[in-house]
């Protein structure tokens, strides 16, 4: 359960890094791809090389989709219809590896944000990310 | 057995003589006992842990971190007979401590955060998938002994 606090600190964290999404989802995509190879499976028609401009647009998307669940966290089933149906019905990501990126966002924010990232927005952002993963798997079966 | 690059080496032990025993190693603890709190039953005696700013702030947390960071380094003089070098720890944490041992994957992601949140950008992914390798011999071989 995310109180008030969490959620507004959510929101104001992802507001900051919506300028450099693109940065911020290539970098965890890259970290993923590095610690977890079973991920890369799925981006098989994609140039995922560091820099590519398909890994650059890629993480961009997703860290925009993340920020925009942290505008209005109680609508998430709402704002998220179209992804969980896109990933239930078309890609079919084994919902495992949603916490593999999940993780690898964490330590990007870590790198990013420093000791700003402190335990308190931690605990916010694991939750909120865990949150995310279980909404965006909800039409898988 | 596990098998290191000369590499993988090179980067390991440049994270652990690199690193600052008496900060990272609270740091990591007090993470671990703020984002996943139902970790703090093992610490039923260390007083206030009522808030993350008590938790950051007792002493026993941070004196605990540092000697849980410590017994890496056994791992670190060890690498290529990790298992057997924590089979007495194992034992210890399974036995005596009742450790339920997928709380040290959680030690260990919130370890990794702390690192990289002190080296930034020089935590680069293949530093970080070094890391998180050797983080998980160390976890198996502390859950090796749990029967």
């Amino acid at each position: 359960m995310l109180s008030k606090k969490e959620k507004d600190l959510i929101k104001e964290i992802w507001e900051r890094l919506t300028p450099v999404a693109a940065e911020i989802g290539a970098d965890a995509l890259l970290r993923m791809f590095a610690s977890y190879p079973g991920t890369k499976t799925y981006f098989s028609h994609l140039d995922i090389s560091p820099n590519s401009s398909h890994l650059l647009s890629h993480g961009k998307k997703i860290v925009l989709a993340i920020a925009e669940g942290a505008q209005d966290i109680s609508q998430l089933t709402v704002t998220l219809a179209p992804l969980q149906t896109l990933h239930a019905y078309q890609l079919r990501v084994d919902p495992k590896n949603f916490k593999l990126l999940s993780h690898s966002m964490l330590v990007s924010l870590a790198c990013y944000l420093g000791d700003e990232f402190t335990p308190v927005a931690h605990a916010a952002m694991d939750k909120y990310l865990s949150a995310f993963a279980a909404v965006l798997a909800e039409k898988y079966r | 057995m596990v098998e290191w690059s000369e590499n993988e080496r090179s980067i390991i032990s440049n994270i652990f003589s690199n690193l600052d025993y008496n900060d990272v190693g609270p740091k990591a603890l007090v993470r671990c006992l703020v984002v996943y709190p139902w970790t703090q039953r093992y610490f039923s005696s260390f007083g206030n842990l009522y808030n993350a700013e008590a938790i950051s702030t007792n002493p026993k947390v941070a004196a605990h971190g540092i000697k849980v960071l410590h017994g890496l380094d056994r791992a670190l003089k060890n690498m290529d007979n990790i298992k057997a070098t924590y089979a007495e720890l194992s034992v210890l944490h399974s036995e005596k401590l009742h450790v339920d041992p997928d709380n040290f994957k959680l030690l260990s992601d919130c370890l990794t955060i702390v690192v990289a949140g002190k080296l930034g950008s020089a935590f680069t992914p293949e530093v970080q998938a070094t890391f998180q390798k050797f983080l998980a011999v160390v976890v198996s071989a502390l859950g090796k002994q749990y029967h």
